[in-house]
């Protein structure tokens, strides 16, 4: 199987992007720069390092890399950041967006496929890029008799509660757009939305297959919401705390699968069921009732669904890891100078670029840590969707309340005998520092 | 001027006719039609009330092309290629018992050899056929691998056929008096490679799809056709086979070279969809075994087809021929009144025979169950609509 395409050569490609650059440098030189320095005038600016940040400073700083320094680090620490761009949004819509990839590539080796080849030249890496702009080219037909208001409403609020529960999932210590005390109950709490969200879309769509999935949506969340809830409760018990990076840090020692395998299996399978993925894809089950409650869905308000739906399944692997996997704790890889004995006198490359003062070996470490955990998670919960057949709804209630709920108590009854026997938690022989 | 009794009734009627109306309105009506991914060239209207269904009607007729009718304005042999159009992915079944029809009434012998090409293409297309079904009986259960190793493996079968007939689907193999070319250099080692090859890829099937748990829950005891319905509804083919009938035309009826060969017809008796589905399964190993016997004991050399005027004439009578294709008995009947055409052609179909079943399974079952039920039954719409 080829993975390059015939007609590829890297020459092309490169001077493809070569004169993308050059294009960008030119806008931003022209237009964009002074617009910025325009605006600059008349916004109230904020204080850097005891300066006023005038844009005569601002610019000064972008020349000199060691006033760059402060700016960023400032930057950084600034809730829009974390919001926006890294904990928050950017970052996980970017592994939303590897995760389809990985999938379609996974799947198609999987079934002797080759999966995305074309866009992108190399491996199809483009065809997320080729797919988003087909699905914003593309025509948003509303059904007749819809309700309009709803129908609009339902992909974008579909999209920002689960970008709801990523703000609360921390990547490293400290690192987290929302440092609640109660996280678990709220992130339980914003996928309840989930369903009722389905479940307005599809009867706003004013049509019959649509309505039938909401139902069945809303008949999954009542299977398996009350064994996902029972499953992350021996973790809590564990450390004494509802706060993610609290529990997190509870697992220095030891990770909480090593005592509750079985609630990390149920945790799994509730959140498949969650994510609506393979085994339990009834409300979207394409030969029974078309696309369940996507059947009215067109151009980009099926791809923001999409998105949420992608993003969503960040979350609860995150969370997965959060709760057994012990969080970003991982042995040290990364050494605690970038390079080791270059002093702060030399003059070094790194610090024109201003690495030096931002590169914090243990965050780096943690991130990393994290995002692999996560990933193997993210590659657990695909897999399934290419070796199991769909499952029927009776067989999806019988599942959950009479089997799932049972093992959960079974697993809770074996921690609250360590606990009680001395030998974990608060103040026990194996306590975390 | 109504008496009492009179107002009494009109007032039973309307009040009937509400509680009617409220048990109406508990149902809805789903057009699983020819739109629906879960249908084909088909439509069945269901009726259901909460998740089980009440009612169903089938309402075939969208491909219906009149291939019958065709038939008697053309010669034999230029009926050939229009008759393959209802199955083509069983093509070379389904002019096989057209042109044993044609042999019978003209009252000629196909040579030996080409009876045995006949009978390895046959074998050939039944895999073809079966692969294909098997995909879509996967991608109707949600399981994708499913739908694309089946759908690649065929393609294996479809290679060889190419070799042998020159088409990759639609052959056009079979004719009046045998098949239309010999065998092709080397094809006889070139055959029992890619079979033994596709056996291999067959057990593996049985670990990705038969043996999960979560499709035996889901197949398993559902839509059971016992054995006495089958035969009363009288459907044929792995349908019949899958409810502890060993009703093989093959066995019963042998045609050609099927006499001389060994073979066991599969049957199962739990009746329900997981055996429909795994007759079919357990056909293509017997197939691959079959075809290993039929290039054993093919004659090295000979005519492989009786040569007939191009408007050849049939003596005036009837000839009626069946064989067991994909989907179970195919059989043409043909009258004909002494010119080149036929007076009139009668395909029957193993797929129109098998959809009689459908609402019979259907109704009482919940709408989870609609696809394993609809598609294990082997109805092909385009053959039955002919």
């Amino acid at each position: 199987m080829g993975s390059i395409t015939p007609d590829f050569r890297f020459g092309n490609f490169a001077g493809s992007i070569v004169q993308l650059v050059l294009v960008v440098v030119a806008l931003l030189t022209v237009l964009i720069l002074p617009i910025i320095f325009f605006t600059l005038f008349f916004v109230p600016l904020p204080v850097v390092n005891g300066q006023v940040l005038t844009p005569y400073l601002f610019f000064s700083m972008m020349v000199d890399p060691s006033r760059t320094l402060p700016i960023i680090k400032f930057l950084i620490h600034t809730d829009y950041f974390r919001a926006a761009v890294f904990p928050g949004f950017g970052f996980s819509a970017l592994i939303a967006a590897a995760t389809i990839f990985i999938e379609r590539k996974l799947l198609a080796k999987m079934q002797l496929r080759i999966g995305p080849l074309y866009a992108g030249k190399i491996e199809g890496i483009f065809q997320l890029v080729a797919d988003g702009l087909k699905l914003i080219a593309k025509e948003i037909i509303v059904p007749s008799g819809a309700d309009k208001p709803i129908f609009w409403l339902a992909p974008i609020l579909f999209v920002s509660t689960s970008a709801a529960v990523v703000s609360l999932i921390p990547v490293a210590s400290g690192w987290v757009v929302a440092n609640v005390n109660v996280g678990l109950i709220a992130i339980f709490g914003i996928l309840g939305f989930f369903p009722l969200i389905t479940l307005l879309f599809s009867w706003a769509s004013n049509s019959k297959y649509p309505f039938i999935g909401g139902l069945r949506a809303l008949h999954q969340m009542i299977a398996f919401e009350i064994p996902f809830f029972l499953s992350a409760l021996p973790a809590v018990i564990l450390s004494g705390s509802l706060n993610l990076s609290d529990i997190a840090r509870s697992q220095n020692i030891f990770w909480n699968i090593f005592v509750m395998p079985i609630n990390a299996f149920v945790f799994y399978i509730s959140s498949l069921a969650e994510l609506e993925r393979i085994p339990f894809d009834l409300p979207e089950a394409e030969s029974e009732i078309v696309a369940g409650w996507l059947t009215e869905t067109s151009g980009m308000i099926f791809g923001l669904i999409q998105l949420g739906s992608y993003l969503k399944l960040y979350a609860l692997s995150a969370l997965f890891v959060i709760l057994f996997l012990g969080g970003w704790y991982g042995p040290q890889i990364f050494p605690h100078e970038l390079i080791p004995g270059a002093s702060a006198s030399n003059i070094s490359l790194l610090k024109i670029f201003g690495l030096v003062g931002l590169y914090n070996a243990v965050t780096v470490n943690s991130i990393f840590w994290f995002m692999v955990k996560t990933f193997v998670i993210i590659l657990l919960m695909l897999i399934t969707r290419g070796i199991n057949p769909r499952i029927r709804i009776d067989i999806l209630l019988h599942t959950g309340w009479y089997k799932l709920i049972v093992l959960t108590f079974i697993n809770l009854f074996i921690v609250l005998t360590l606990i009680y026997g001395g030998i974990l938690g608060p103040g026990g022989m194996i306590s975390p520092k | 001027m109504s008496t009492l009794e009179e107002k009494i009734d009109e007032a039973k009627n309307l009040s009937m006719q509400i509680v009617k109306d409220s048990e109406e309105d508990r149902l809805m009506t789903l057009s699983v039609g020819p739109q629906h991914p879960g249908s084909g060239h088909f439509r069945f209207v269901i009726k259901i009330d909460g998740d089980y269904i009440v009612y169903v009607d089938p309402d075939p007729g969208y491909v219906h092309r009149g291939h019958e009718k065709m038939c008697e304005y053309r010669n034999f042999f230029q009926n050939i290629p229009h008759l393959e159009r209802p199955v083509i992915h069983d093509s070379c079944n389904i002019t096989y018992s057209y042109s044993l029809a044609i042999e019978d009434l003209i009252g000629i012998t196909v040579p030996r050899r080409g009876q045995f090409i006949r009978a390895i293409a046959s074998e050939l297309n039944r895999l073809v056929y079966t692969e294909y079904w098997l995909a879509i009986y996967g991608i109707f259960l949600g399981h994708s691998t499913m739908f694309m190793w089946p759908a690649g493996d065929r393609e294996l079968i479809i290679d060889l056929l190419e070799r042998l007939t020159g088409h990759r689907v639609t052959h056009a193999f079979n004719i009046p008096g045998g098949v239309r070319n010999d065998m092709p250099y080397n094809f006889k080692e070139k055959c029992l490679t890619q079979v033994n090859y596709f056996e291999k890829r067959l057990k593996e099937y049985e670990h990705i799809f038969y043996n999960n748990p979560l499709l035996r829950q889901r197949t398993e005891g559902v839509g059971i056709l016992s054995k006495e319905d089958a035969i009363k509804l009288g459907v044929t083919g792995s349908v019949l086979r899958a409810s502890g009938v060993p009703y093989d035309i093959r066995k019963v009826e042998p045609y050609d070279v099927y006499d001389e060969i060994d073979f066991n017809v599969q049957y199962m008796k739990t009746c329900d969809s997981f055996a429909r589905a795994y007759v079919p399964y357990l056909d293509m190993i017997e197939s691959c075994h079959i075809i290993r016997q039929l290039l054993d004991k093919i004659p090295e050399s000979g005519d492989v087809r009786e040569k007939l005027l191009s408007n050849v004439k049939g003596p005036p009578g009837e000839s009626f021929k069946r064989i067991e294709s994909g989907r179970g008995a195919l059989s043409y009947h043909i009258v004909s009144d002494g010119t080149s055409r036929a007076y009139r052609v009668k395909m029957s179909v193993g797929s129109f025979r098998n959809l009689l079943a459908l609402p019979f399974l259907l109704v009482g079952s919940k709408l989870g169950d609609m696809p394993p039920i609809y598609w294990s039954l082997n109805y092909w719409p385009v053959e039955a609509d002919r």
